[in-house]
Formats: structure tokens, sequence, C-alpha cells
């Protein structure tokens, strides 16, 4: 049997206001609101809410023979809880058919990876709980931000406990070898990597409108009957596309809904295909070989490359004087700045600010706000020049009560909270993610143990196991890390 | 092919853009083996002879006995322009116009009667005047000379072009480098200068622009036949590379204003800016290197803002002035109302000075490695320049890719589109003629 593997990303970053130098130092705000909302509206109607609705309409029609599967960035999810909750509540009821698998990726939707390994696990980690926190699932497949891919990424994954993760299945990587099997990565062949068929992919993210395409109208007849035709030992064809293809890049009018809608059962005719979610494909199928990508690749333009955000003089300057804040930025506890720290890594930000498109601009002219890559570069530069007189702000007055604390030397803090009454403790517990639950249970004494054993529930606690076992021994520096966390939480409460 | 260009001014001898524009023409054109008549209505004397065979226009005498002559001069209707529309005047011009009212009228008739016409080589009062006769000379050299098509540059030679065509029924391309609308603006509008630029877009077989912007002014003000117009853009001589290196003598920063000060250079845009920025950045100095009418009005303004000690003006410069102002700048700024195309930026960017332009510029157009503002927008003129001051790889990426970009805007490249023009009228008016 071969299988089908859908997968779509949905995005929107909090795209900035146009923020003057004179700005610098008043105005603490960064967002465009009346854009972002416009945009997600927009989106939302056109394009989020049919297609949700078609995709729950196929899952009650196909049952459990038609899967899907998502990865929602941080980013986008904090703005359909600000702009539209419909669209939350429509993605809970996909999650709710248990047909559908969300994937984990960075929150902000950030090049961190190509930075710095502990900003990229931090922000995974926030993911993740953002995810098991509005849809009760925890992500077991990784996909980074624009499916960027290196062996050395791959390798963190897997260190993460991560079994799956998506990529691009470019050319220049795979060279006589197809797209449509299993790969592992090269480094770590417990991570399974699947990658994206650009073909069959691109025939309906971008070709399906295209009336200069020898193949248009493309018809759910011949899109199956290619799919059927995948040599015999060939395992799966993955297509993987922005959410946003369906009624916004493809207008309604292109038929594009019409096409998903009868897809499915097209597909399921065909004797040897199936869907399958990516944790299912990786489960099912051996892989053949290991795939070496030694320079990052991406899915974006041509060159499969990171130069649509990284490479020519001013994207490197903003990413650098991004990134140069970054440890004073794990030190800051200004929940604000940390928000728009998140914020500000977007990897939009970037992309906007290519030049490598001034031949062929149409194309990237629609997602961009600005009127120039230099006018974006100029933009976030202000912007991120008052979010450093911020943070030297909060690291001065962070300074001075930092003195204060030195004169009565800093408690461990486990043992700060073996000294807590239970309903303390409790009121702390409740604030606690699963990963630090874990860290606090597993890592401190039998004291904190059997106080926590009161009063966590038995649920709780069989989940608080089944993390520990899931997941890979803790590092020392990561429970040093796990209990900086712990002693900013006790500090914040009342 | 052979052409009869009208031109008005002739390097060493410019006051404006004009004159840098028909003289590169000239010479991209020679390269693509078009040979040519240059009229200018003064030859100074040590114009570099070797782009064209100049013909000075005060050497042509003048057959007014001859028939097309009479005829053209009969058909033509002696304008007198109003008073503060004036393109590219001087200070010393000024106090002269109106000892020339007292005169024109009555040398009138006098200079009809004259063999031979002595023209200022400037604007003046009585500039309608020198249209007119310049268009006499143009008459009296078409028909003495062997040419193929006829090329005027601006309304002050149109005239000239028409006669010229009707003397020899040669095809006419006249070449808007500016507009009455740029110039003076839409609610100043000179309806006799207007009247001669749409008579010479009329009658013309071809009209080239030299922005997008100015053909749809074209469009829209003059009502000229989309078909006809076509836009080729300006273009810039290259320059020896190995300029000498100046010492800096100010610390600071320097950002540049370099134009006439005029209504259509958008001059107070800059002063408003410059404001703004040293509110915030001290280690800034402004300089405004031009003269025009509005000079004693930026004046007060920039005492007014009390920003004196920072904001330097040092009148008209040239030459060698020019190339020593960019060394010392670190932005140049071209905040123009209505720019037809806009040469200053490309050689501050030769220079390897960052440009902020206004979106209303020609220039616009062609340039990617420049930052684009609306003139009005002075919050955000100020904030292109903080950024080329504060964010170092901004600034080093244009001066990386902004040489290379000049560079490629070659006079040749453009002459060829010229040539291209040409022929294609000239193809057109064989067809016309079976």
């Amino acid at each position: 049997m071969q299988s089908v593997c859908l997968y779509f990303q949905v995005h929107q970053p909090y795209r900035l206001k146009k923020y003057r130098f004179f700005n610098l130092g008043n105005d603490h705000y960064y967002y465009d609101d009346y854009l972002n909302k416009s945009i997600m509206e927009r989106v939302a109607a056109k394009s989020y809410i049919p297609m949700n609705n078609l995709l729950l309409e196929l899952i009650q029609k196909h049952g459990k023979a038609f899967k899907v599967s998502f990865s929602i960035s941080g980013s986008a999810l904090d703005q359909f809880q600000e702009y539209t909750p419909q669209v939350l509540a429509s993605f809970k009821q996909l999650a709710q058919t248990g047909n559908v698998e969300f994937l984990a990726e960075t929150y902000a939707h950030s090049l961190s990876g190509m930075k710095s390994k502990e900003e990229f696990v931090r922000q995974i980690k926030m993911h993740q709980e953002k995810i098991k926190e509005l849809f009760g699932v925890s992500p077991q497949t990784f996909r980074n931000t624009e499916l960027i891919y290196s062996d050395e990424i791959g390798e963190t994954i897997a260190e993460m406990g991560f079994k799956t993760m998506l990529t691009e299945g470019a050319k220049h990587v795979l060279g006589w070898k197809s797209p449509n099997f299993v790969y592992t990565n090269a480094i770590n062949p417990r991570l399974k990597v699947l990658l994206r068929n650009f073909q069959f992919s691109d025939d309906i993210a971008f070709r399906f409108s295209n009336q200069n395409w020898n193949e248009w109208p493309l018809t759910t007849d011949k899109f199956s009957d290619w799919l059927g035709q995948l040599n015999p030992k060939e395992q799966v064809a993955n297509l993987y596309m922005d959410y946003e293809t369906f009624g916004e890049h493809q207008w309604t009018e292109t038929g594009i809904f019409e096409f998903m809608r009868n897809l499915p059962e097209k597909i399921l005719k065909k004797p040897n295909l199936c869907f399958k979610t990516p944790s299912e494909v990786s489960k099912e199928y051996q892989p053949i070989a290991a795939i070496h990508v030694p320079n990052a690749i991406s899915w974006a333009d041509e060159e499969r490359d990171l130069t649509a955000w990284l490479g020519n003089e001013i994207q490197d300057e903003a990413f650098d004087k991004l990134y140069a804040i970054e440890v004073a930025m794990r030190n800051c506890q200004d929940p604000s700045l940390q928000k728009d720290w998140l914020k500000l890594q977007a990897s939009d930000h970037f992309y906007y600010m290519c030049t490598k498109w001034f031949s062929d601009g149409a194309v990237h002219q629609y997602f961009t706000p600005y009127g120039s890559p230099y006018e974006a570069f100029i933009n976030f530069m202000n912007v991120l020049s008052d979010f450093y007189i911020r943070l030297e702000r909060e690291g001065k007055s962070r300074q001075e009560s930092d003195i204060e604390s030195l004169q009565s030397p800093q408690e461990d803090v486990f043992n700060m909270l073996g000294k807590f009454t239970n309903v303390k403790l409790k009121k702390m517990v409740k604030d606690l993610s699963l990963g630090e639950l874990s860290a606090l249970f597993f890592e401190s004494d039998q004291a904190i143990r059997d106080k926590m054993m009161k009063i966590i529930g038995k649920k709780e606690l069989n989940k608080i196991q089944e993390y520990r076992e899931t997941s890979n021994a803790l590092s020392s520096k990561e429970i040093e890390s796990y209990k900086e966390d712990l002693r900013k939480k006790i500090a914040r409460l009342p | 092919m052979k052409v009869l260009m009208f031109g008005w001014e002739f390097p060493p001898h410019i006051t404006g853009g004009l004159g840098t524009a028909s003289y590169g023409l000239t010479k991209g054109l020679l390269k693509h083996d078009v040979e040519m008549i240059f009229v200018v209505p003064k030859a100074f004397g040590d114009e570099d002879q070797r782009a064209a065979r100049i013909v000075n226009a005060s050497d042509i005498p003048v057959n007014y006995k001859q028939k097309h002559i009479q005829d053209f001069w009969n058909k033509l209707t002696y304008l007198e322009i109003g008073s503060n529309i004036r393109p590219y005047i001087d200070p010393e011009d000024f106090a002269k116009i109106h000892e020339d009212v007292k005169h024109s009228i009555k040398e009138k008739e006098h200079l009809i009667l004259g063999e031979k016409y002595t023209f200022s080589g400037k604007y003046g009062k009585n500039l309608m005047e020198e249209v007119a006769r310049y268009a006499m000379v143009g008459a009296s050299i078409a028909a003495q000379n062997d040419f193929d098509i006829i090329h005027a540059h601006d309304w002050l030679t149109y005239m000239a072009g028409i006669a010229a065509k009707e003397v020899s029924g040669k095809p006419l391309v006249v070449h808007m480098h500016a507009t009455e609308y740029d110039r003076a603006g839409e609610d100043r509008i000179n309806t006799e200068v207007f009247g001669i630029e749409q008579k010479g877009m009329k009658e013309a077989d071809r009209v080239i622009t030299v922005s997008n912007l100015t053909r749809d002014i074209v469009i829209k003000h003059y009502g000229i036949d989309p078909a006809k117009i076509q836009t080729i853009h300006n273009a810039i001589e290259p320059v020896d590379k190995d300029n000498l290196q100046l010492n800096r003598s100010v610390k600071e920063k320097v950002v540049t204003f370099l134009g006439r000060l005029t209504f259509q250079k958008g001059p107070e845009y800059f002063v408003e800016a410059a404001k703004l920025i040293l509110e915030r950045d001290d280690n800034v100095r402004f300089v405004m290197a031009g003269n025009g009418d509005m000079f004693e009005e930026l004046i007060k303004r920039v005492a007014k803002l009390r920003i004196a000690t920072k904001f330097h003006f040092t009148g008209f410069l040239k030459g060698a002035e020019v190339d020593k102002m960019f060394q010392l700048s670190d932005v140049f700024v071209m905040p123009s109302v209505s720019e037809p195309f806009g040469l200053v930026p490309l050689e501050a960017m030769r220079s390897n000075v960052p440009v902020v332009i206004s979106k209303q510029s020609g220039v616009a157009e062609v340039l990617t490695n420049a930052l684009k503002v609306d003139f009005w927008d002075v919050e955000g003129i100020a904030d292109a320049i903080y950024g080329l001051l504060h964010y170092n790889s901004l600034s080093e990426m244009f001066i990386k890719n902004g040489v290379e970009e000049v560079d490629n805007l070659k006079w040749e490249h453009a002459a060829k589109q010229v040539k291209a023009a040409y022929e294609s009228v000239l193809l057109n008016n064989i067809e016309l003629d079976k």
C-alpha cells in the first residue's frame, strides 16, 4: 500500500506598524493591529473557515480513511485567539475527529534553528505546550519554519525526542533519488525524514489555476491517476503546502475547493493508495537510506535554500542584531519584552528584506506590507533599537534587585519548594508545564515527590510519568534551566 | 541617418539637467553611427566639438524673404511670458529682465529686418521673442541642410522643430525633459508655455518622455495620443574613478541637498526633515547647495527652527565643487515635488553617496538601490535619512550596488532606443507615403 500524506502550513506573522525613529524610546507598541486583524479576518473568511469545513465534511464522509496534518505557528494561534476565535474553534473540532495530526514547530515561526540551539529548543517546547493546551495532543512530528532542514537541525530534533521531521525534497539534495521514500537523518538514524514531493505539491499550490500550464485544467481524475502511477516500490507521496493555497492563493473561482472536495474519493478508489499522517507514514515504512544535507535547505524559491531570509547585507545585520541580545533575553523577566522578542523573531521580517527578486518582484510583492526591502529593514531596525532601549532599562532595574538578592545568597529551588505548604505548592504546580512538572518530580527529592503525590491527581501523575518515559534524560544544564524557570515562577507568586 | 537636433544648452555652459542630457544623448547617438546637426542658440566658443557639428545660430544668416519662412512667421503668434515663471534663472539675469521688457516690443520690428541674430543663450524676460526668432533660424537651417529627421529638446526649441518640419517635410521628434506642470505646479501654469508644449507634441511624429511620470502628465494634461508617446529614461555620463580623497573637516555626518531652490525641487521638505532629525541626533550637519527664488524664505525658516548652527547654505555649486560636495556627504536627498527625471541622485551614487529620492521623480522608476519616499512625507524622509546614517549595512549595500547600478545607466543604451524610435518614425512615414 502506498500513502498520500497531506500536510498544511498555517502561519500569520505579527506585522509591524510604520515605526519611525522618533518613536524610539517613547512608543513601545510595534504592531499594525488594523492590518493584522484585517488580514486575519480576510484569510479566515476566504480560506481557513471554508477549508476547515470542507475537511470536516470529508472526514465525516470517509471516516478513518481520510487524514490530514497541520502545523500552526504560535503567532497564528495567538492571532486566532485575538482576532478570529471561530477559526480556532473549528481547528479544535478537526482535532477532535482524531484524523488530524498537529505538528510541532518553533513558536515564533523563527529562523532560530540557524542561530541558537538553545532558543530553537525553547521555542519548540513553547509550541508543544501551546498545541497541547489547545488541542489536547502532544506533537510527535516536527517541521521547521519553511521546511528548513540540515543534518545538524535534524540531530537537535532527534535529541528532543521527535521521531519524524518534514523537509523539502530538494533536487540538489536528492540527485537521482526519489522523494517518495522515508529517509533518516544522517547523524541520528532514529529520526525519520519525510520529503516533500514538489512536483505534485506545486501542481496544486502554484499551477492549479495557471492557464498556460499544459496540464491545465487539473482534474481530480488526472491528479489521482498520476498518484496511482507511483512506482510500486515507492512508499509515499508527500503533498505539503501553505494552507492559504485554498481560497487565498488559489481563489474559490478557480475551483480549488471543488477539486479538494472530490480528490479524496478519487484517491481512495485507487487500490494501491491510502491517506496517512506523517507519524503513521514514519511508523509504517522502513527507511531506505540516510539523507545527507550538510547545508540548510528550505521549500522556498527555485534555489530551495535560505536566501529568501538571510544572506544580503541588511538581512544579515538585522539577524545578527536580533540574536545579539539572546543571552540578555534569557535573563529578562519582563513578560512584555518576552512576547515582543518572539514576535520580532518571525522569519517574515527577514523575507521582507530580500533583494534577490528585484527582477521578478510581482510574486513576492504580494507577501510584503512594505514598498521596498530597504523600508522593511529600516522599520525593523527602528523597532529593534527601541527594544534594545527597553531591554537595557529592564537589565538595569534587574541588576539593582540582583544586588539586593546577592546580600542574601540564593537558596536551592527544590529546598524552597520543600518548605512550601501544600496549598501554596498546589498553586505553584498549576502553573507548570508538563516538562517542568516532570523535572520537578524526578529531579528533586523524596520530600517533594511525596507532597506532589498528595496534591496531584492520578491521571496527571500518569502523564508526568509518560512524559518522562518518552523524553530523553535531562542534562545537568537542562535541570539548571528548569530550576531557573521555577525560581522565576516562585518569584512571581503573590 | 542624419538628425537635425535643436538643443538649448551645451557643456560646459549648463544651468540644468537639460544641457547635460542633450549632450549625453548626442554622444550616445554618435556611437550608434547617427550623424547630427546640433543647433544651440549661442555657442560660447569652448564647447566640446567632437560630439557634434555645432552650428552657431548667431552665425546663420536669415533670408527672411524666403517664402516658407515668412509663412511660418505669419503663423506664429507672439506670446509674452508672465513674470514669475523662469526656468533655470540666474540671479544676474533677474535684474536684466526688467530692462529687457521695456525694449522688447520696439525691437521686434527691427529684429525681423536684420540679417543676423544674436541670442542671449540664457532664458530671460523676452523668452517668447527669442523662441520665435530661434524658430526662424531653425527653418533657415532646415532649408540649407540635408537630414532625415528633426529632434527638438523641450518646449523652447519646439517652434524651431515645427518650422524645420514645415520647411523640409521631414518627421519631427520632440523630447519632453520637463513639463510646465513640473516647473510651476498645477495652480501656476503659464498657459503660453503650456500652449507651445502642446503644439509641439501635437505636431510631432513621436514624443519621447524621460519617464513614465512625464508620460502620464503628457497624456492626462496635454491630451496627446498615448500611441505616439514613448518613455526613454535618461542616463549618465561615466566619469574617471580616481577621485581625490578629501580630508573631512567635520566630525559629524553630512546630509546634502543639491538643486535649484525652487518650488519644483521641494527644498522646504528637506529643511523640515532636518529639524526632525536634529531633535534626536546632534551628530549630523545638513547642507543645502543651490540657488533660487526660495532662498530667503528657506534661510528664514532655518533660523526660525533654530537649527542654523547645523544647517548650511553654500549657494550655487558647479563642476569640481559639486564633486567635492558629494565627497563630503553621507546621504544625498532629492525631495522633488515633480521631477521628470532627476540626474543629480545618479551623480551622488556615482560618488558613493547613498540617496533618498522622492517617488515623484522619474529616476525613481529606474533605480532600485535608493530609498523612495513621497515628497510631502517629511517624517518618511527623516526616517530614511536616519536609517542610512545609523544602520551601516544599508548604506554599505547602497554604495556597493549603487555604483554598479549607475554604471549600467549608459547614454549609449538610451541612445540606442532613441535611434530605434527614429527608425520606426521613418518607417511609418515611408508607409504613409505609399
